[in-house]
């Protein structure tokens, strides 16, 4: 009996505590690393303050954000309200459950986990809509319906470039995608070569799904000052923060899992040590991805919304379409070969 | 030791309880967004019973087509209209006669239904994914695209007359409005949009004005 | 295949936990001073609307169907994905005369102008 629930319930929590806790962490760092870098991009120098170089910075703003008042508008739906942050702050941690960190290093190994995390990226939508409802604000209002209409128009775009990596892995199961990449070529056999217009295609929607800039419209703050999210104040906005960041985080890895081989070394197998998989190179590739996130935000400048809605519908579903046409070509004709 | 199939019948009570009581709550609270969020509490509950049934796909298929997409369409629907509250408990109280005589009709041939069904179906076999060596989802799609592939190109015609309703009920169109074309921008012709002209230097007519010397 | 499951509703309680929490702490260890000032919705200084729920174009709407049509016809890509390989040429087929529909149904939308925002 107490076996059992050491079994069954005790190291599966301390597992989920080993993804979530450096996965908060990760979320702290990633703050700073963008301010920092956005600042050397701006010629600033960034948090430099708390800590060496700045470094406690993000946790300086936890402390700051846990303290300060949260404040519950007038004529505000008080159950929705609080309930929006946990909305979005639940399906954004509970995607990192089917995520394969290596070989066998994996949460919850299911056979269906592609479907499951189209399931949770879903989810997300609802913090976002509810949270611009229930403050009853007009621009917590209309960044909420202009969030959730691009959320889900990118989307589509996402599923179709997930049912091209799955025609040619044929497994929905993560841990077999990455299998499917292994081979004797290295980063020559991952799927970001036969896939590539659909590899482009899901990283400019995951940046779209996450409301990051260039398609941060949802904010907005020239526009609609902070969009679903501006009667959010202290730990309440603290949340959506940490689901937003840890979107993004989630993004980047699912990228290098698809595309780039997960765990897999970019060097054949046959080069001896630097040749073999570890999850430092998933590391690696997650965090090209997210710097990337940090790159877009100060490089580009805001696109207007039917611009958005235009890349979204008319040039990424039609060529997701037919690109899963041309996997399924490729995979029957045998042009690429999966799997070691 | 606890018994692994008393924990899943554990489980199922707990799912089903909670599916029945939120299905319970969308009928009886008087917000309707909160009306909408039991029905989605209602769908995921139902996608963890179905999953307790082995049905992985389909419970999965449940929450990304259901919850993902449906229910966001209803939560706009109902948070955007004005409805008013007092009218609709009035409709509430005085409808109640006719919802119990629909309500008992429809129970009355359910449990005819699964009467008859019961008489003659077998109990559930061994589940046949697990018998064929699948999963879930590889059996369920080696069924569809052989046994049942005329059903599923009849589900895109019927896919394809949705949208096309769709667009013909919703769509409006608004007058005076500008849009961008991104095509005829790409496609746009330098010559057409400006004229250079050669024309000899022309000496003007009247003399500038001397230098002030310095 | 249900032990697989398990943990996942074990992170989602979880997640749900923590959020709970970091909602208390910021509930208990914040101040509370209500004002009505502070308490009224952000309107960049103006005096704020009485109720901000408004009605939205119905474009909107157009939008959410159009999505929930195509979610599920990717709902139908995935089992179709995982097994067209055993099932060969036909399943390829079967899929592109699928998809032609969906592509019917989504060139008449695009040619109606419901894809053009203002």
């Amino acid at each position: 009996m107490g076996e059992q629930i050491l079994n069954q319930v005790v190291w599966p929590v301390v597992y989920i505590l080993c993804i979530a806790v450096p996965l908060i962490l990760a979320v702290a760092m990633f703050v700073y690393w963008e301010r920092k870098v956005i600042g050397w991009m701006h010629v600033r120098m960034g948090p430099n303050k708390i800590g060496p170089l700045g470094l406690l910075q993000a946790f300086a703003d936890v402390v700051k954000l846990l303290i300060k008042e949260v404040i519950l508008p007038t004529n505000a739906n008080r159950f929705l309200y609080y309930l929006a942050p946990l909305l979005a702050l639940v399906p954004a941690f509970a995607a990192w459950s089917v995520i394969p960190f290596g070989e066998r290093m994996v949460l919850a190994n299911v056979n269906a986990g592609l479907l499951y995390l189209l399931a949770m990226t879903s989810m997300g939508v609802y913090g976002i809509i509810l949270a611009g409802w229930a403050s009853n604000s007009r621009y917590a209002l209309l960044g909420a319906m202009r969030s959730a209409a691009q959320v889900i128009s990118y989307e589509l775009a996402m599923g179709l470039c997930l049912v091209c990596v799955l025609v040619l892995a044929g497994s929905l199961n993560l841990t077999d995608i990455v299998h499917a990449q292994a081979g004797g070529k290295g980063l020559l056999d991952w799927f970001w070569l036969p896939l590539l217009p659909v590899f482009v295609i899901y990283f400019v929607s995951g940046v779209a799904e996450t409301n990051r800039a260039p398609f941060d419209v949802a904010e907005g703050e020239s526009e609609i000052v902070a969009g679903f999210h501006v009667e959010y104040s202290g730990s309440a906005f603290a949340i959506f923060f940490l689901a937003e960041y840890a979107n993004m985080i989630l993004v980047s890895f699912l990228a290098s899992v698809l595309f780039l081989g997960g765990w897999l070394s970019p060097f054949p197998p046959s080069w001896g040590w630097i040749g073999q998989g570890s999850f430092a190179w998933l590391f690696v590739k997650a965090f090209v991805f997210a710097f990337l996130f940090l790159w877009f935000r100060a490089s580009f400048p805001r696109y207007r919304y039917d611009q958005i809605m235009r890349l979204g519908w008319k040039v990424f579903i039609p060529i997701s379409i037919v690109w899963v046409l041309v996997a399924g070509c490729m995979k029957y004709f045998g042009w690429v070969v999966t799997g070691a | 030791m606890i018994d692994p199939n008393l924990f899943q019948l554990v489980c199922f009570y707990a799912f089903a309880a909670v599916t029945v009581a939120a299905a319970l709550a969308v009928i009886t609270l008087k917000n309707s967004v909160h009306a909408v969020l039991a029905l989605v509490l209602t769908f995921f509950s139902a996608a963890c019973v179905w999953l307790l049934a082995e049905a992985e796909f389909l419970a999965i298929a449940l929450i990304v087509v259901y919850v993902g997409a449906v229910m966001v369409l209803f939560l706009f629907v109902v948070m955007m209209l004005d409805i008013n509250q007092e009218q609709v408990r009035e409709g509430f109280i005085r409808f109640l006669p006719v919802g119990i005589v629909v309500a008992l009709v429809m129970l009355a041939e359910m449990l005819a239904l699964i009467g008859v069904r019961a008489m003659r179906a077998v109990s559930m076999g061994p589940n046949p994914a697990e018998a064929a060596g699948l999963s879930n989802t590889a059996w369920l799609g080696r069924a569809l695209y052989t046994d049942y592939l005329l059903p599923f190109e009849v589900a895109a015609l019927i896919l394809t007359v949705g949208v096309v309703a769709a667009v013909a009920l919703t769509l409006r169109k608004r007058r005076g409005v500008r849009h961008q074309d991104a095509g005829e921008q790409v496609r746009v012709d330098p010559r057409s949009r400006i004229r250079i002209v050669k024309m000899d230097a022309v000496r003007a007519q009247a003399p500038a004005p001397k230098e002030p010397q310095a | 295949m249900l032990a697989e499951y398990w943990p996942i509703l074990l992170f989602i309680g979880v997640a749900g936990g923590l959020g709970v929490v970091l909602l208390a702490i910021g509930l208990l260890a914040g101040p509370r001073r209500p004002e009505s000032e502070k308490l009224s919705p952000y309107e960049c200084g103006f005096e704020a609307f009485e109720d901000a729920r408004m009605r939205f174009d119905v474009r909107y709407y157009l939008l959410a169907i159009l999505f929930i049509i195509f979610d599920l016809e990717i709902a139908f890509l995935f089992p179709w994905a995982v097994v067209f390989k055993q099932i060969g040429i036909v399943a390829l087929i079967e899929m592109a005369l699928f998809l032609l529909l969906l592509v019917v149904g989504f060139a008449y939308v695009w040619k109606k102008g419901a894809l053009e925002w203002e």
